[in-house]
């Protein structure tokens, strides 16, 4: 069938082999998530848990900031930063909120029932 | 003889699953998804099936990138209930259907050459139980049918072509009426609709695409199954690519098979999609 992914989309990224093989730290550290135990490791003290993945200094920078558009861009896949939204406290909804450029009410405001969370 | 009697295609959006947990069902944001099931959970019962195969993805919960399978295939008599890293939900574990799930690898591997990664030991996530929640309701210590995950890779590109899907649920609907054993099932092709959950772009939804795709599914889906990657996401999101698993329950039913159900609510992020196929 030939290429499936022809060209760039606007405001969107593709999780590829490329962006994944840039994130394989990241989305290693999120796939320790999925445990209990370590979801209270990274409460507990979220810098020693950055540093026993490996983390980058700018990975680090990025988990502090929050800044979750920044950490899709350093190739975290959106379903592990899931988890590190449910680590922090940061829902779906909180985190599109921030990668739209807008408060968590103004993006509720533009949705088509709000009362569906 | 095993025999499809049904196919369903549906979302698996996963704040469904908090919902159904918390009996929330019937508040108002909610009632219009849930109040389309009825009639599909009459049709269920009245069908009878003995086994669902849940098309689904796993959303990096139990798969991980360092490994992760283009089509992997439950070979166990259980299937634990997975942490996806927001806790377990508490829900029963899921019996599996160990001679069909041994018969499907054999199948597939040598009669329709997929080569799958069999897995014996599988937990599964919102992707796989959340289109259970809405189809067959559990008590606390069982669901009502027993069921085999068929998990596809659809979120670390490249991914199977959408035409891979389909021809995937063709072998799957010859596997199922090879085997000996007299055995109903009902195939389910779960995620989508339209929706991406990254960039500026979040929270996109396109409804008039998703209709297209539910009609075509209905009327012409070899046609359908020449869709691209890239048409998909930019007509109906990034994560919008979830719905070439609906092909391959398509395929998994007869081409001419009647639709019996179809329903569309996209209230907050995802076009969530519902349609049934007589087997």
């Amino acid at each position: 069938m030939g290429r499936q992914v022809t060209g760039a989309i606007p405001d969107t990224s593709i999780f590829d082999l490329r962006l994944a093989r840039r994130g394989q730290r990241l989305n290693r550290m999120c796939a320790a998530l999925c445990s209990p135990q370590e979801r209270d490791s990274f409460k507990r003290d979220d810098e020693a848990f950055m540093s026993r993945f490996g983390l980058a200094a700018a990975e680090k920078a990025l988990i502090r900031k929050r800044d979750f558009q920044g950490l899709i861009d350093a190739g975290t896949n959106i379903y592990a930063l899931l988890k590190i939204g449910s680590a922090t406290g940061n829902g779906l909804y909180k985190m599109g909120a921030q990668m739209r450029g807008e408060s968590y009410e103004e993006f509720l405001a533009t949705r088509n029932i709000r009362g569906a969370v | 003889m095993g025999r499809i009697v049904g196919g369903l295609g549906l979302s698996h959006v996963p704040s469904i699953g908090p919902v159904v947990d918390r009996n929330r069902m019937q508040e108002p944001g909610w009632k219009p998804l849930f109040d389309a099931y009825v009639p599909v959970r009459e049709w269920l019962v009245t069908i009878r099936p003995d086994v669902a195969i849940v098309v689904y993805n796993d959303h990096a919960a139990d798969f991980s990138f360092d490994k992760y399978p283009t089509f992997a295939l439950g070979v166990a008599e259980q299937y634990a209930i997975g942490d996806e890293g927001f806790g377990t939900r508490p829900l029963p574990a899921v019996r599996g259907d160990i001679d069909l799930s041994i018969h499907l690898a054999e199948a597939l591997v040598y009669e329709h050459e997929f080569d799958l990664t069999l897995c014996q030991e599988l937990a599964v996530e919102h992707g796989f139980l959340v289109p259970m929640n809405l189809c067959f309701p559990h008590d606390k210590d069982r669901w009502p049918v027993r069921a085999i995950p068929l998990q596809v890779n659809v979120i670390q590109h490249p991914l199977p072509t959408a035409r891979r899907c389909y021809r995937l649920g063709q072998a799957l609907g010859a596997a199922v009426q090879s085997f000996p054993g007299d055995t109903k099932v009902v195939v389910l092709g779960t995620g989508g609709m339209s929706h991406q959950l990254q960039g500026k772009r979040f929270g996109y939804m396109n409804e008039k695409f998703d209709q297209w795709f539910l009609d075509e599914l209905e009327r012409d889906p070899a046609g359908l199954a020449e869709i691209t990657h890239q048409k998909i996401m930019e007509e109906a999101g990034a994560e919008a690519v979830e719905l070439i698993m609906w092909l391959t329950m398509r395929g998994a039913v007869s081409p001419n098979a009647r639709r019996l159900h179809r329903h569309y609510y996209a209230p907050m992020t995802t076009g969530m999609g519902l349609i049934t196929f007589e087997g």
